[in-house]
């Protein structure tokens, strides 16, 4: 049987499976993250948006993305 | 009277009112109040973007956070670490300094947990944050806050969400007395007076979110607020009368028929 390719990933607590190979930045433009407006966490460290394309993500992963919602 | 200017971390803003952006029925709804309100502060809370539903409306379409000063808060958050995580997030947004740090130690009554609460302005301070503090209205507290380096105390009146009002004036005259750093009433406001008492007491501003949210005329209560925190700090600054107990006429004794 062939080997399957693919690694399992968690994002805002969803479990996401993934081809091998996969950038953070593919991910976040497959999901139509407007990047913008959020901040990224991989592995709880704060990662710098301007270098999720050199990102590749690995098998359990855990990325949270973060926004501003309206509270006092 | 010299120039009257609300100052927080060397920014200058027009309103000494400050509002939150929770629980209204909807971002236009809140939008609107916001204006009315004329505030140019407003909170905000760090949450996980909702990945699967992508059509829900997102606050920086109906609030442009060029026009509107984003104040990021840590609402939620129990620990020195979790609230830590969250403006470290915040800030990673669209480059956020001035944040409200608020770190909870009870479920049921909201209070502000100290002992976390000053760790993490200690450490947030350091990491060039310019911390607003959400705090509990103990003088004591509030110096170890200032020395810890602060940028505004932040002592509720009551309980969050509670409507009760100013609970401890005393301490919250005793608070002013001793600090020359921004003293604004975060939580626990009701109604419209009792944003006024808050600036009579000498306060240099309120934060107001259910008051406003939850009242049933949200846009008449946001005008209600506007006016009222206007109006208490004119009559702070314009010296009120000794009280007596006894009668003064206002009309004078002399020619009396």
């Amino acid at each position: 049987m062939k080997k399957t390719n693919k690694i399992k990933i968690k994002i805002n607590g969803k479990i996401k499976l993934l081809i091998n190979d996969y950038k953070l930045s593919d991910l976040l433009k497959n999901i139509k993250i407007p990047i913008k407006k959020v901040a990224i966490e991989l592995n709880e460290e704060i990662i710098d948006k301007k270098k999720i394309n050199k990102i590749k993500l690995k098998n359990n992963d855990k990325i949270e993305i973060v926004h501003f919602i309206g509270g006092g | 009277m010299e120039k009257d200017q609300f100052i927080i971390a060397k920014k200058k803003y027009n309103s000494r009112l400050i509002v939150g952006t929770g629980k209204y029925k909807s971002m236009s709804e809140c939008a609107k109040a916001i204006k009315l309100s004329g505030a140019d502060i407003v909170t905000v809370a760090v949450r996980r973007v909702n990945i699967t539903n992508k059509n829900k409306p997102l606050l920086m379409d109906y609030i442009d956070p060029k026009k509107i000063t984003y104040l990021p808060n840590t609402a939620g958050c129990f620990t020195s670490q979790e609230a830590l995580r969250t403006l470290r997030l915040a800030r990673e947004i669209g480059g956020w300094k001035l944040v409200k740090l608020e770190v909870l130690g009870d479920k049921k009554n909201l209070f502000p947990d100290m002992i976390e609460t000053l760790k993490s302005t200690e450490v947030l301070a350091k990491e060039g944050f310019k911390v607003m503090v959400y705090c509990n209205d103990d003088p004591l507290m509030a110096k170890r806050l200032e020395n810890s380096g602060a940028d505004a105390i932040m002592p509720l009146a009551a309980p969050i969400g509670s409507g009760l009002g100013i609970q401890n004036k005393i301490n919250i005259q005793i608070i002013r007395k001793q600090t020359k750093l921004p003293l604004i009433i975060d939580a626990g406001l009701g109604q419209a007076s009792d944003a006024t008492i808050a600036m009579e007491l000498g306060c240099d501003g309120v934060l107001v979110n259910t008051a406003i949210a939850k009242a049933k005329k949200p846009f008449e209560m946001a005008l209600a607020f506007k006016n009222a925190v206007i109006a208490g700090r004119q009559s702070y600054r314009s010296g009120r009368i000794d009280k007596t107990f006894m009668g003064n006429p206002s009309s004078p004794i002399k020619g009396i028929i």
